[in-house]
């Protein structure tokens, strides 16, 4: 299965989990599941409309899923998702 | 033209200019350098003792905060007899005993639209150490419109991130992120804490890219996000590609001067560790002694994480962490009064607005957090 790694800031809404195996032959079903695994990551993926929001960076490996396919990316089973959050401690 | 190096020069670099990518002239272009490190905190105070270490000719320092103890336990440039003092006051003087032939200009204000222009002017380079994404924007938008390379690095926890936005090469900083996370969704480091060695590790690594830079050798991060994890121990890179839509970096911009980016990001332009609920929602340490004394039923909610509750706690409250709040509201009675508490008042107002919009009217947040509740009721509580 794909597994999908969670952010720090976003861990509290899963659990604690770090990574999460996800079921998805793309990475918008792999973000349903996800989501379907944990209700409260859903607000803070998705907007209302149910799009991705503009500040959640989904990378598949190396490369951003913005400039593969999007959410129609196809998923096999060992790929890697990670969540990039925006942090912007430094102080 | 090169500036000389004197004998002394030559003495104290004698082991950069023996690196045959340094050299003599590397040494040099060094000194011709001139960088602008803004904040001098845990980013600023590894990448400010580094810069004037390996001879950056001249260094400037933006921050308008003053060294407070809970800084020490990561901003190494600053010790115990500097508490008080203007940081960018402590980190000259640091500086310039490590090497007093460097020129250090201190900047001691808030880093704004209104003032970045005319700081930034005389610097070739700039070095992100700032704390909040307000500042972030603005130090991105500025290099993109100015066409100066932006070293960044950012920290969370155990997380740190660094890359070169350089708009004139690669993607910027809004082709990642075009938009901030909404308010409260990121916790800062003041709220979420930050492990001391991870800015120690994350400045290293922007000192490092900016040296290289200038001195233009090696691979730089421009196009490449680094991921770092102390934790875990892992240094992951991504691909960064510039994006065709980008607003300030794209061939058709919107953004050609420097907007107000508080108003942006719906966040004020610093480290957020302090939370209001606004008029009418919040109580004070006194106030909630008060009604607490009256004994008439109040119920205490703690929103902190359960680890915190170690170092301080209110007798009688019920804890439910932020996280977990959306899914426990049934342990609640909105025909209840309560009132909300966390460190410094920022979850619980996020905890205040997740309630009120689902419906809850009775409910308050205590200002400043357990904190306040310590210095102004309790001292027998540690302030953390």
């Amino acid at each position: 299965m794909p597994t999908l790694r969670i952010p720090t800031p976003l861990r509290p809404y899963a659990e604690g989990q770090t990574e999460i195996s996800v079921q998805g032959q793309t990475v918008g079903e792999a973000l349903g599941d996800l989501t379907a695994q944990y209700p409260e990551l859903k607000k803070h993926l998705f907007s209302d409309a149910g799009e991705l929001r503009a500040f959640v960076n989904l990378f598949l490996g190396e490369e951003d899923v913005r400039h593969l396919q999007g959410v129609d990316t196809p998923l096999n089973e060992d790929d890697k998702l990670r969540i990039i959050p925006s942090i912007a401690g430094g102080r | 033209m090169l500036p000389d190096l004197s004998h002394d020069e030559i003495h104290r670099y004698s082991r950069h200019l023996l690196i045959p990518e340094v050299g003599l002239e590397g040494q040099q272009k060094l000194k011709a350098a001139s960088v602008l490190v803004i904040g001098t905190g845990g980013l600023g105070s590894p990448v400010a003792l580094y810069l004037a270490a390996a001879g950056i000719g001249r260094i400037g320092l933006v921050d308008y905060d003053v060294v407070d103890f809970s800084n020490l336990q990561r901003q190494v440039i600053h010790g115990e007899s500097k508490l008080g003092a203007l940081k960018v006051e402590s980190a000259r003087e640091r500086m310039l005993d490590i090497n007093p032939d460097i020129q250090v200009d201190i900047y001691n204000e808030i880093f704004t639209s209104e003032n970045a222009m005319g700081i930034a002017e005389p610097y070739d380079l700039i070095i992100d150490g700032t704390d909040n994404f307000p500042t972030r924007y603005l130090v991105n938008d500025l290099c993109v419109l100015t066409g100066k390379p932006n070293v960044y690095g950012s920290i969370f926890r155990f997380d740190g991130q660094a890359s070169v936005f350089y708009a004139e090469k690669g993607p910027c900083y809004r082709c990642l992120f075009p938009e901030p996370p909404p308010p409260g969704l990121v916790p800062s480091c003041a709220e979420g804490g930050v492990l001391g060695i991870l800015p120690g590790t994350i400045g290293t690594i922007q000192a490092t890219e900016a040296i290289k830079q200038i001195l233009g050798i090696g691979e730089t991060l421009i196009g490449k996000l680094l991921l770092y994890n102390a934790l875990d121990m892992t240094f992951d890179f991504v691909k960064l590609r510039k994006n065709p839509n980008c607003l300030v970096c794209s061939d058709h911009p919107e953004v050609t001067e420097l907007i107000d980016y508080e108003e942006f990001c719906g966040m004020p332009a610093h480290d957020q560790d302090e939370g209001s609920a606004g008029e009418g929602w919040d109580i004070t340490a006194g106030e909630l002694q008060e009604r607490l004394a009256e004994g008439n039923g109040l119920r205490l909610i703690d929103v902190r994480e359960p680890h915190e509750l170690a170092i301080s706690a209110l007798e009688g409250a019920d804890v439910i962490p932020l996280g977990q709040l959306a899914s426990r509201m049934h342990e609640l009675d909105s025909a209840e009064e309560i009132v909300l508490f966390c460190k410094m008042g920022g979850r619980s107002t996020r905890a205040l607005e997740v309630l009120v919009s689902a419906g809850f009217r009775k409910v308050k947040n205590l200002k400043g957090g357990i904190n306040a509740w310590a210095e102004e009721v309790d001292p027998s509580l540690p302030i953390y």
